[in-house]
């Protein structure tokens, strides 16, 4: 992730606290989910920017995760998701996002 | 993970689904978005 909004991210969070934030993805491959999805988890795993060694522990989903995707209103989906969901590997990226998550659930 | 009353860091994509996209999303399911990140590799 660009070091710069790796340091947007963490001012975010410093501000508004970590409680109730989410982060949700809208990654093209499962590669860069899944390494967006570390950054804001366990820290950056390229250790080069301002999140090396911090673990915000955020909640981070993808978009066309079935626990997402069912609370958006079907008109607002369809129009803002569906196409890219149909040419993207949505389901793969989905599950290693979600592998990523429960990894930061486990003891 | 209820996204109502929840705050919201939209990681978006040029060549995925684009942050503006899921900040509609998001907005629609009841959460707020404090933070729209749109990545651009060229």
């Amino acid at each position: 992730m660009d070091l710069e909004d790796q340091g947007r991210i963490k001012a975010k969070v410093e501000e508004v606290g970590q409680g109730d934030v989410v982060v949700i993805l809208g990654s093209p491959s499962v590669e860069a989910a899944e390494m967006y999805a570390e950054t804001v988890t366990s820290g950056d795993p390229t250790y080069a920017g301002p999140l090396t060694g911090i673990a915000l522990r955020l909640p981070v989903y993808y978009i066309s995760e079935p626990e997402i995707k069912e609370q958006i209103p079907r008109e607002v989906y369809r129009d803002q998701v569906e196409m890219m969901e149909m040419v993207l590997p949505s389901e793969e990226i989905g599950a290693r996002v979600k592998a990523v998550r429960e990894k930061l659930n486990s003891p | 993970m209820n996204l109502t009353g929840k705050k919201v860091i939209v990681l978006g994509e040029r060549d995925g689904v684009q942050g503006t996209a899921l900040g509609e999303c998001v907005k629609a399911a009841g959460g707020s978005v404090v933070l729209n990140i749109n990545q651009c590799f060229v």
